[in-house]
Formats: structure tokens, C-alpha cells, sequence
């Protein structure tokens, strides 16, 4: 029996239609736009001028604090303007617009770093190569990654799980990676692991990417530390509490971190990342995109240069195919709705799915039914429907009584809720509101 | 029988006595002295319970009047000047007189001609439409058209014009509580004094972006041009982030920024119409658009005596 986590959950059509296509890589757009806040944290600090010419992975914007991350230039080229961009927020946020130097060979030079192995740098270098390197958690959450690695001392930590579970339906970013950088991703396990003293490291992967759990067991014979764990298929098993739970049956507090447990987790992308920072010095510039959906041609997954406009991957597919109702930035169950095609991918872009008519319907929303349906799969054992309503009658204390704040967002309530009641978005809403209370209090 | 009944009579009589002397003493050991004042102060207050003076209700607003030394910064916005002086006599104390403020909308853009370029179908509160994205236009500081302020509103002095998509306000309904400016999640609303006859003039928009930007997204957004700034001979007029600012205080009425603007997001109220003359000249040089005049100002003085 494989393992998994013990509440809730469900089963969405996987839809994995990419998982067979090759990481392409996009041509190089023509203009990039570079957000400042690709992470979670403060915005980084913009360090060039209009007109200046900069350097492939060149810091174009500076960490504007600990919970923050360095920005660098996806391509050699001329910053145009600083603008302000719609994102995948739908607000207008400020950009860095640089055109790209198409006499620059720099810019289509295909990075090409051989298996490099020996781990040469001290504890310091490598986090200090982390930070400097902008790199940030690459599941889609975009939380800085150093700042998960910066322990402190009553901190003690005995196990890196790292997480290759995707169980987004449509996305195959992962499960591609994971199939073609094996290796890379076991010596970059091995870098966090001598970094952080840890001796023991689990790749958590699910059963429905079976060749993945071949080839990393494969590249990890060598090394006894790391296990790779085949998991039963079951959304949200991505999430971090989750995967934990399911791994190593170990339970994060009520408001706390992995790190309370014992535990760190890293996304396969960003442990990819690491390596090239460590190894090859190389910044987090471009990422894994997987470009898919029912309608769609040439879904494939591509390396994408960040900032690159959604339009030029569309278009790389074979265009948006016709009745297109909705375009979502990351997968479907997770993922936000973009406002038009220029947004630019981001750090957290892990997949664009273009949804037709039919499937883009949310249906007509009735009145509860107290069914407890979205009681039974949610994973933190919460009780939407009261939390919805609760929210909805303007009674915030009482929804922070009822634990709103723990709620992962993962969409499984609104996902079974027969009445189709937009539960999700009300939690939202209420966890912002109590947020806006809470730090109001202190 | 009749002896049953006399004892029923008896023992309910006698126990009525009995609890009356113990509710008696109870009442004179507990007594609980409060201010006679505040219960006269209360009847003088609305009781409209609207919390627009910040209090949570016309009962608590009472005490804190008959409790407080200087009540000259509390005020009750329903009942205006002519509620608060009477509380000033019966208390002795003095109040400061306040100019009466209305609400009025800051966005004229009405579904013609402001288009939509997307289409949300998540629950229609404002609120969480706010949070999700910038709204269904490509103005991401105008209305959203789902009506959380007339939604609070306890006056009826709102309501949402079908055809617009937006809310109106009923000026003489409107209390100037606050509850709508607090529920806008994007700050339309403002509370902006009622002067004379409730003649007023201000900046029907909240558009930050750069002219091309603002014009292409909305037909009467502030584009920023500074045109009504060097036309005012009062300096009311500040310029701020590509987006032109009547300060109420400064602001004579005088009316000069209202036919320079050359996109017409500077809204005027129940002025008698233009001399002759000066709608001649006007005409020529720019014609305006219908929508403005039908879907926003004409709703306002048509429902002042609805």
C-alpha cells in the first residue's frame, strides 16, 4: 500500500497530456517584462536606469529585504522603460522592460553545463550562492528559497523531503525535469544536504509518474541518504503540510512551519536551481513551463526565459485555439485567471492551461445543501461551508475561531461542492480580512 | 371548590407580595447610577444606529457626549448642526459647526463607455472581486459595479442605475454616514461638503495611469493633462499621479475647470445651466458626450425629490 496523507482529498481528471513532450526551449522573445514581485515578501529594489544596457544575468533589481529575492536580466539587452504591467495578479505592477540585444550571441547561446558532481563549497558559499542567486520556491508559491535554509539553532533539522508530487492535474513541468535532469537534482539534493547537515533526504514523487520514480531511483543508487517515495495519486498531496504528513507521518502545528517538525521541503524545480547556482554560478533566469490544454495543438513543455509574454508561448503552440474562455497562470485547480496574454511568466509560472467554453463553466450557484461533502475532502479537517458563511455574515472572529487561517487554499471544497458554491473565494476573502484584523491587533 | 380557588388566590397573591419586597431591596442595594442626560441626549439623536460617528451606536454615542469634557470634534453626521447644537444646550457644552458633506461618486465610467475586456464569474460582491483582479474593465481604479455600497447603505440613498452599472446617490437621502466610503474596496466614494444648494464640483475619476493609457481604457478617465490646474484662479486644483485633485476648501465654484477639461471627468451638480454665450463657444470647441450628461448627472437631480 503507497503512502498518503490521511484526510480529505481528491481525485480531479489528471489530464497529463504533455507528459510525454520533451522540454523544448522557446525562442528568445523580442521584449522581456521582469516583475519586481515574483516572490512572496517585499518587492525587490530596481537598480537600473532607462536606456542602461545590462548583461545576461546581470542583478537588475536588489533584495529589498530578508523575505525578498534578487531579480536578474533573462537576456543581454537594453532596458526600454520601467513600467507599470498588468500581472498575474490582474494589478498593474511595476516592470522592468528590457528589449533584447539580437546581435548579442550571448542571448541565444543554448546553456549547455555538463554533470558536475564534486561538491566543492563550504556551508556559507552555498547559501550565500542561494541568496544571491534570486532563487525562490519554484512549486508556484515563490517563497524565497534562503530564507528556508537560514536555521536557527533551536531549529533542528533531520530530513529533506523533496517534492515531485505535482498533483496538479495538466502540469508535467515536474515530471519532465525530474526525467531529463535526474542526475543534476540528485547532486543538487546532495548540496542541500551538505549544506544543512542532514542525512537523510526523500524524494516524494506520485504513482502516475512511474518512469520519474525509475529514473531518480536510478541516480540515487549511489547515494544511501536518499529515498525516493512512490505516493498514492490524491489532491492536495503537493502541499507541503501534506506531503509531510504522508511521508513521514509527522503533523506541522497549527500556524507553524515544516520546520517545527523536523522537516524541510523543496520542489524538484528549485532543487534543479540550486544545482546550476551552486555548480555553474548561474541565476535563477529561466524556468520549466508546461503550455497546455484540451484544445491546444502542440501542447509541449518549454524552458522559458522569465518575463517572456504569455502571448510567445501561445503562439509557440499553435495559438489559442478557438471558443477559449479562460487562460490560467499555474494549473487548474491552484492557478489564477489572467486578465490577457501579455502578462509575463514569472518565477511562479509553472504552467499557462487554456480552458475552452465548456469546461470554464462554473455553474449556478445554489444554496447550501449541508451535504459535508467539502467537510470529508478537506485535507486540514476544516468545515468550508461555515467558514463561507461565516464570512459572508461579516463574522470574522468567529472564522478565526474556526481555524480560517490554516486553510491551504486548495479548492477541493469549491471543486466537490454540489451547489457550486464559490467557497474558496469567500475563505479568501475572510483569511485576508482576519489577516488585516490580526496584524491590526498587535 | 371555592376553598381550592382561595388558596390558589391566596398563595399567588402572597408570593407576588413576597417577591415584590425582595425585588424591591434588590433594586435600591444594586442601584446603578446613570446620568439622566444621556438618556435626554438620546432621544435628541436620530437612533439611526449608522455608526457614522464612529461610535457603535446613537446609545453609546450619548454617553460618550455627556462623558466627554470637549465634545467640539464629535459630531453626528445624520443629525447635522441642528441636532448637535440642541445637544450643546442641554449639555452646556459647545459644539463646533460643520459644513453638511454629501457623498459623491468619483467614476463616470458607465458600461458605453468604459468597455469590458474580461468577464468574471465568481460571486458579485466588490469585495472579493477586488481581490481577485483589477475588475472586468481595463480600468483597475474604477467602480466594479456589484454594488457593496448600496448594499450598506441604511438610508436608501443609493441605488445601482441598470444602465450605467453604477451606483447612485440620492443626495437628499444621504446622511454622510460613511458606511459606503468604508465598503468601496477601490475608494470611489467621497465625502465632499454639500455647499449651497448642494452645488458641487469634483474630479469624477481615480485613474493613475498615463493619458494614452487612462483614455483607451475609460472615455472620460483623467488624463492627467493639467489643463484645469492653470485655469484655476484659486490653486484648488493639485495634480497628482497623473490624476487632477479639487481641494472642497479651496474651491470657489467659480467653474472654470469644468469646459477646459478635455475629456469631461470634471462633474459639476445643480448648476443652473451655462449662459448662452459660454454653451456656444463650448459646443464648438468640444462637443460632449451624451453618456456623461444622461448617465450620471441627470439620475442625481431627478431622484432628489423621489
Amino acid at each position: 500500500m503507497l503512502k498518503t496523507f490521511p484526510k480529505g482529498g481528491i481525485h480531479p481528471p489528471e489530464n497529463k497530456i504533455t507528459s510525454a513532450k520533451e522540454i523544448k526551449r522557446l525562442t528568445v522573445p523580442k521584449v522581456v517584462y521582469v516583475p519586481i514581485a515574483q516572490h512572496i515578501g517585499i518587492p525587490a529594489e530596481i537598480i537600473v536606469t532607462t536606456k542602461e544596457k545590462v548583461e545576461i544575468g546581470q542583478v537588475i533589481a536588489k533584495s529589498g529585504g530578508f523575505v525578498s529575492s534578487n531579480i536578474h536580466s533573462p537576456v543581454a539587452g537594453t532596458v526600454t522603460k520601467l513600467d507599470k504591467i498588468i500581472d498575474s495578479s490582474g494589478y498593474k505592477k511595476q516592470c522592468i522592460v528590457i528589449r533584447t540585444d539580437q546581435k548579442d550571441e550571448s542571448n541565444f547561446e543554448v546553456p549547455d553545463f555538463p554533470l558536475k558532481k564534486e561538491i566543492t563549497m563550504n556551508q556559507k558559499d552555498i547559501l550565500k550562492h542561494i541568496t544571491d542567486s534570486g532563487i525562490v520556491g519554484l512549486g508556484g508559491a515563490t517563497f524565497p528559497s534562503h530564507v528556508k535554509l537560514d536555521l536557527k539553532n533551536d531549529n533542528h533539522v533531520d530530513c529533506l523531503i523533496i517534492n515531485g508530487v505535482e498533483c496538479e492535474p495538466y502540469l508535467t513541468a515536474d515530471h519532465r525535469l525530474m526525467l531529463e535532469k535526474a542526475d543534476e537534482i540528485i547532486v543538487g539534493i546532495q548540496i542541500l544536504m551538505h549544506a544543512l547537515h542532514i542525512h537523510e533526504a526523500i524524494i516524494g514523487i506520485e504513482n502516475n509518474k512511474k518512469n520519474a520514480v525509475e529514473v531518480l531511483k536510478k541516480a540515487a543508487q549511489s547515494d544511501k541518504r536518499i529515498k525516493v517515495a512512490a505516493l498514492q495519486v490524491k489532491y492536495p498531496q503537493g502541499s507541503e503540510k501534506q506531503l509531510i504528513k504522508a511521508i513521514l507521518k509527522r503533523e506541522v502545528p497549527k500556524g507553524g512551519l515544516p520546520m517545527d517538525v523536523g522537516v524541510i521541503v523543496h520542489n524538484v524545480g528549485t532543487i534543479f536551481a540550486i544545482y546550476q547556482a551552486v555548480q555553474y554560478d548561474q541565476p535563477l533566469i529561466e524556468r520549466v513551463v508546461t503550455v497546455t490544454g484540451k484544445k491546444i495543438e502542440h501542447a509541449s513543455n518549454f524552458w522559458v526565459k522569465i518575463g517572456t509574454p504569455i502571448t510567445d508561448l501561445v503562439n509557440e503552440v499553435g495559438g489559442l485555439p478557438e471558443g477559449t474562455r479562460k487562460i490560467v497562470n499555474g494549473g487548474p485547480m491552484m492557478g489564477k485567471a489572467i486578465k490577457n496574454t501579455d502578462v509575463p511568466v514569472t518565477k511562479g509560472t509553472s504552467g499557462i492551461l487554456v480552458i475552452s467554453e465548456e469546461e470554464a463553466s462554473r455553474g449556478k450557484q445554489e444554496n447550501c445543501i449541508r451535504c459535508g461533502e467539502c467537510v470529508t475532502v478537506c485535507p486540514m479537517g476544516l468545515e468550508p461551508h461555515l467558514l463561507m458563511s461565516l464570512t459572508e455574515k461579516g463574522m470574522y472572529e468567529k472564522a478565526s475561531f474556526e481555524d480560517i487561517m490554516t486553510c491551504i487554499e486548495c479548492g477541493s471544497c469549491s471543486y466537490v461542492c454540489p451547489s457550486h458554491r464559490p467557497l474558496l473565494d469567500y475563505i479568501r476573502y475572510g483569511k485576508n480580512i482576519v489577516k488585516k484584523l490580526q496584524t491590526a491587533k498587535n | 371548590m371555592t376553598v381550592s380557588v382561595l388558596y390558589s388566590v391566596l398563595l399567588l397573591v402572597s408570593l407576588g407580595g413576597l417577591a415584590a419586597v425582595v425585588l424591591y431591596f434588590v433594586s435600591k442595594k444594586f442601584y446603578v447610577y446613570e446620568n439622566p442626560l444621556i438618556a435626554e441626549v438620546e432621544e435628541i439623536l436620530p437612533a439611526a444606529n449608522c455608526a457614522g460617528c464612529s461610535s457603535p451606536g446613537c446609545k453609546s454615542f450619548a454617553e460618550k457626549l455627556v462623558n466627554t469634557d470637549d465634545i467640539s470634534d464629535l459630531f453626528c453626521p445624520v443629525g447635522g448642526n441642528d441636532v448637535m447644537k440642541q445637544v450643546a444646550d442641554i449639555l452646556g457644552k459647545n459644539v463646533a459647526e460643520k459644513d453638511p458633506t454629501v457623498a459623491v461618486l468619483r467614476c463616470q465610467g458607465a458600461c458605453d463607455i468604459r468597455p469590458k475586456t474580461t468577464e468574471f464569474e465568481g460571486p458579485r460582491t466588490c469585495a472579493i472581486t477586488a481581490m481577485v483582479y483589477g475588475g472586468e474593465t481595463d480600468c483597475q481604479y474604477g467602480c466594479l459595479g456589484d454594488g457593496d455600497c448600496v448594499n450598506v447603505c441604511k438610508f436608501n440613498a443609493m441605488y445601482m442605475d441598470e444602465s450605467t452599472g453604477l451606483p447612485v446617490i440620492i443626495t437628499d437621502k444621504c446622511t454622510s454616514c460613511g458606511a459606503c466610503v468604508e465598503a468601496c474596496p477601490r475608494d470611489i466614494i467621497e465625502m465632499r461638503p454639500k455647499n449651497k444648494r448642494d452645488l458641487k464640483i469634483f474630479v469624477g475619476c481615480l485613474n493613475e495611469d498615463k493619458g494614452g493609457i487612462a483614455k483607451k481604457s475609460c472615455e472620460v478617465a483623467c488624463i492627467g493633462c493639467s489643463k484645469c490646474e492653470d485655469v484655476c484662479p484659486k490653486d484648488a486644483i493639485t495634480m497628482f499621479n497623473n490624476l487632477a485633485y479639487i481641494d472642497p476648501v479651496l474651491c470657489t465654484l467659480c467653474r472654470k475647470c469644468v469646459p477646459v477639461c478635455p475629456t469631461h471627468s470634471i462633474i459639476e451638480t445643480n448648476f443652473p445651466p451655462p449662459k448662452v454665450k459660454i454653451e456656444k463657444e463650448e459646443k464648438k470647441s468640444i462637443p460632449k458626450p451624451t453618456a456623461i450628461k444622461e448617465g450620471i448627472l441627470q439620475p442625481i437631480n431627478l431622484k432628489t425629490d423621489a
